[in-house]
């Protein structure tokens, strides 16, 4: 079978399993974003046990595999009564992992935000608040979009352990195809070159928008 | 600070000639170093004050624990008679609360070394954002009233502009500008023109010098500019060690100095310049 072959008889279901990867991905890393901005502030409270609470949050989900969290969420949960869609289960593990890497993200860019702006907004008289939201995280954004770029490409990359609880995304179906048809070289190739596309072509270039758009707005470009 | 040192302070200045700004016994320690030594300083309103000194000599902690920007350790600071980081529980003084401490800064306005704008915000957006967010003021009334400083301060033409489009100088008229906008009762400067270029000093010390003959306002000035100092001060303290070693008009400091330690100071930074 020829490659044109092999992908007019199957482009249907790669197209299908892209368009679930690329929709978990966005679910994913719109998770991932929100869960990093909690946590990463959280980590900042001047409360120890808020502060515990996010520190537990990020060592678990950094420190062990995201494979056994993604098993824990979709088999182990249930057994306390929480089951979750499997669709459901794959973008919150995703979102969850991933988040923890993030809030390290966010919480290194507030704390390297100098000083002594600070200082200028509480000479204003801004409350605790307002010094963070108007002040210190439009600031803090702007220097940590460039290792956000890296970690949504590593997100994109890690929905991939989805397939290996069914949800029917790209890896998913290039497995299916290759273990009905043995053509390994031309299932997995089209994925790699699929992931690698989306990637280079749809996330790096977006990401880089968001960093002039930014730069923009600080009077930078 | 103990009960004890609480009791022997006033809940709130009173009578006639109350100073703007009072530091009553104020000790500032980092671990074992002592910035300010049981520091006694009075400023009455209107009054202009430059600190000179020797650094490390506590100059700018004066200013910083004014701003609330640093804590203090021992004493009492009065702001317009009322204690600024205590408050009083009905008898005696007590720390401060967040609201307590947010009335208090209302009355003060500090610019820094380094300007301190804010990069993501225009010079006009760095002005407005004070009395929009914080006093509540009317998009429409913030920006007369930033356009009005920002004039006053020969900042209009930039005022679209973000700070990383000015200089330095600049920058510094515009953070003038922001903390004016406030409608501080106290302006402190601290070292406003050490970070810029010689050759545009001039249009920030000239901003202060119209602040001085225009308005009544309370300032507090930390600098090394001598000759700026002698001009504008209505009173210069040279601090050493955390404490005044002496202070007086002008005039009396900088032609007539007393202590052996203010003589040596002034020959000094005459012979740096």
């Amino acid at each position: 079978m020829s490659y044109f072959e092999f992908i007019s008889q199957y482009g249907e279901r790669i197209l299908s399993g892209t368009l679930i990867t690329i929709i978990l991905t966005i679910i994913a890393a719109a998770l991932a974003v929100s869960i990093a901005l909690i946590a990463g502030l959280m980590r900042l409270s001047p409360n120890r046990f808020v502060r515990s609470v996010a520190a537990v949050y990020v060592e678990i989900f950094r420190g062990t595999s995201l494979l056994v969290q993604l098993y824990w969420i979709f088999f182990v949960l249930p057994l306390f009564g929480f089951t979750l869609e499997k669709f459901t289960a794959g973008f919150i593990a995703v979102g969850l992992n991933l988040g923890a890497y993030g809030s390290e993200l966010v919480r290194g860019a507030i704390l390297s935000v100098a000083r002594g702006q600070w200082e200028a907004a509480l000479a204003l008289n801004m409350s605790g608040v307002q010094r963070m939201r108007r002040i210190i995280l439009p600031q803090a954004l702007l220097i940590m979009l460039p290792p956000w770029g890296n970690l949504m490409i590593e997100l994109l990359k890690s929905t991939a352990l989805v397939a290996l609880i069914a949800v029917a995304d790209l890896t998913f179906q290039a497995k299916q195809i290759n273990s009905s048809t043995f053509l390994s070289a031309q299932s997995f190739g089209t994925a790699l070159i699929i992931y690698y596309v989306v990637a280079r072509f749809l996330i790096t270039p977006s990401m880089r928008w968001l960093e002039r758009f930014m730069a923009r707005k600080m009077g930078e470009a | 600070m103990t009960d004890e040192t609480h009791a022997s302070f006033p809940l709130r200045l009173e009578g006639a000639n109350v100073p703007m700004v009072s530091f009553r016994k104020v000790t500032k320690r980092y671990g074992s170093l002592v910035v300010l030594d049981s520091l006694d300083l009075d400023v009455a309103e209107g009054e202009m004050v430059t600190i000179i000194g020797p650094s490390g000599s506590g100059k700018t902690t004066v200013l910083r624990t004014l701003m609330t920007l640093d804590s203090i350790n021992d004493g009492v600071i009065y702001v317009d008679g009322e204690p600024l980081t205590h408050m009083s529980d009905g008898t005696k003084l007590v720390p401060a609360n967040q609201r307590h401490l947010r009335k208090m800064r209302s009355k003060i306005g500090m610019c820094f070394q380094h300007f301190h704008l804010f990069p993501h915000m225009t010079a006009l957006e760095n002005c407005m954002e004070g009395p929009v967010n914080v006093l509540g003021l009317s998009k429409k009334e913030a920006r007369e009233r930033s356009e009005e400083l920002l004039r006053m301060v020969g900042m209009a033409d930039k005022r679209d502009q973000h700070p990383s489009r000015l200089s330095g100088g600049q920058q510094q008229r515009v953070a003038i500008a922001r903390a004016l906008a406030m409608r501080p009762k106290v302006m402190l400067f601290d070292e406003v023109t050490s970070a810029l270029d010689p050759e545009v000093i001039g249009e920030v010390t000239g901003v202060i010098k119209k602040l001085v003959s225009e308005h009544n306002l309370t300032m507090l000035m930390v600098t090394h500019q001598m000759g700026f100092a002698r001009q504008i001060s209505d009173r210069v303290s040279f601090f050493y060690k955390g404490r005044i070693e002496e202070q007086g008009t002008p005039d009396e400091l900088f032609g007539d100095p007393k202590k052996e330690r203010t003589q040596q100071f002034l020959s000094a930074v005459r012979e740096a310049v």
